[in-house]
């Protein structure tokens, strides 16, 4: 599903945000890259949807080489990722139905399926009922919902979350974590981004751990390694 | 692409209007400011325009013949000057109208004896006949004295130097005023309409951005913000275009009524002479103002 062969970004000055990473992700995993600010995830999640590319080494994500890829079929690639962010993203001027629905618009699907499919992906969620909120009259809790029902309507292959409980409170990012399980439980490759201890050692999934570009330990239901 | 996405397009575009009011307000108001300006520009140069073109049409060379130059030539060299280039009309005046003519004017009321001086058949005007040549163009002018000169029967030609000259260079300094007065115009209203237009974008940075990761193409960002700058083009025109409609007759008629010495010899265009012109031109400069204008803000935040 993800594979990086020797991969390194630099930005202009200062030393490298990731440097020669090696890192290979099976169909259906579920993968938790944690590491201090500044260790590279991020930077690692915008490699992975292309807003950056690398400074050296290959990406192939989906069967796609993204180093060569025209701008033109980025959009089209995107497609296939769901992708979930730690300030949600959500279109603040569009209720929490128009913003699920977006993502359909993007991919052209025809409207009578679109009705069909954002209550689904709302009641996946758990926000059936809130349709017509505004994203500021909700929770952080139920915004990130909506993000992720945006970021599955379109049944991706892969889901990049990119600290998603970072703005949540305890209750809510296990409630958050345990619908990315479920999803995770239904075939959809999910890649999560966080420096939150307690879900990881809750969850027991593969720990990819980050240190100053450079991948330090990379354990199957491992845990979050101690800081330093 | 299917129907439901080119709806949903336009339906965006007509929502974000009233998502950023206070945005489509400030380029309505610029765009409307600006075409106003053209607009009345516009008018008074096509008014100006059509007032000195009146004149041009006034003035005539005259032809005159050599003594006992017969009827065929004369209207062999009518028919020869009728096809010169800038030609409006050619008016023939012969001799006993022309005495006539001459009688209307001078000799009207005299006694019969005065006009009974000169016998009938003894016309004092009889080397009077000639050709009254009205021009297109006045820039023409020269040319066109030079050929009638070199034709066989014509004793003298007359023209009216100075008005012709003053004309035409008036003509032409009006073209070269109005040109840079139009370039400055646009260039101005371009200017302020693309800065409105890219604040209003770059508030919508993020939600560009958004679009972008969820795998929106750089077409579907954009059209819903063309068909917005292309609806407040259109809106932008229609107000000033609208406000001008109902004021120019009534300006028209203030100067026509208060300075009617002018009046006798201004021709003033009508309305809708006038805006078989600048509407189209009005609602095209809005359109294309819009349109061009967001593409090029919004193609800054696309390179996501």
């Amino acid at each position: 599903m993800i594979d990086l062969r020797d991969v390194s970004k630099s930005y202009s000055k200062g030393h490298p945000a990731i440097s020669h990473m090696n890192l290979h992700v099976e169909k259906g995993e579920f993968v938790f890259i944690v590491g201090n600010s500044g260790s590279g995830k991020s930077t690692l999640i915008k490699l992975l949807l292309k807003e950056l590319d690398p400074t050296s080494g290959t990406i192939t994500v989906n069967g796609q080489r993204l180093n060569k890829m025209r701008r033109r079929k980025v959009a089209k690639y995107r497609r296939g990722i769901g992708v979930v962010f730690q300030d949600f993203r959500l279109l603040k001027d569009r209720n929490v139905y128009e913003n699920v629905a977006f993502a359909q618009r993007v991919i052209e699907r025809p409207t009578r399926i679109i009705k069909k499919r954002v209550p689904e992906m709302l009641t996946l969620v758990g926000l059936a009922e809130k349709y017509k909120s505004k994203p500021d009259q909700l929770s952080g809790g139920e915004q990130q919902r909506v993000a992720l029902a945006r970021a599955l309507v379109n049944r991706p292959n892969l889901l990049l979350a990119d600290e998603p409980t970072g703005n949540l409170d305890p209750k809510n990012s296990f409630e958050i974590m345990k619908l990315l399980e479920e999803i995770n439980q239904r075939g959809t490759t999910v890649l999560v981004v966080t420096h939150n201890r307690e879900i990881v050692n809750a969850f027991r999934k593969r720990v990819i751990t980050m240190k100053k570009g450079v991948i330090v330990s990379d354990e199957q239901e491992g845990e979050y390694l101690n800081e330093n | 692409m299917r129907i439901s996405t080119i709806a949903y397009i336009f339906k965006q575009g007509f929502k974000n209007i009233w998502r950023n009011l206070r945005f489509s307000l400030a380029s309505i108001a610029t765009m409307a400011a600006c075409i106003f300006l053209f607009g009345v520009f516009l008018s008074l140069v096509m008014n100006f325009n059509n007032i000195v073109h009146a004149a041009e049409e006034g003035i005539a060379v005259v032809v005159y013949f050599d003594t006992g130059t017969k009827q065929e030539q004369i209207d062999q060299i009518g028919n020869d000057i009728e096809k010169q280039p800038g030609v409006a009309d050619i008016n023939y005046v012969s001799a006993d109208e022309a005495w006539e003519s001459f009688k209307d004017v001078y000799l009207e009321g005299e006694d019969e004896s005065m006009e009974g001086a000169f016998k009938s058949n003894d016309n004092p005007l009889a080397n009077s006949a000639r050709y009254e040549v009205y021009l297109d163009d006045v820039e023409q002018q020269d040319t066109l004295v030079k050929y009638i000169e070199g034709l066989d029967g014509v004793r003298k030609v007359e023209k009216s130097e100075v008005a012709a000259n003053t004309l035409s260079s008036f003509n032409r300094l009006m073209a070269y005023v109005s040109l840079a007065i139009v370039v400055i115009l646009l260039a101005v209203a371009f200017f302020l309409i693309y800065n409105t237009i890219t604040m209003g974008i770059s508030v919508r940075q993020e939600e560009i951005g958004i679009m972008k990761l969820i795998g929106a193409t750089d077409f579907f960002v954009r059209s819903p913000f063309v068909i917005e700058g292309i609806l407040l083009g259109v809106i932008g025109a229609a107000i000033p275009l609208g406000i001008l409609y109902g004021v120019y007759e009534r300006v028209i008629n203030y100067i026509v009524t208060k300075f009617h010495m002018l009046g006798s010899f201004l021709q003033f265009l009508s309305v809708n002479d006038v805006f078989r012109w600048l509407l189209p031109v009005g609602i095209g400069l809005g359109v294309g103002i819009g349109f061009f204008g967001s593409i090029f803000s919004v193609r800054k935040h696309l390179k996501v």
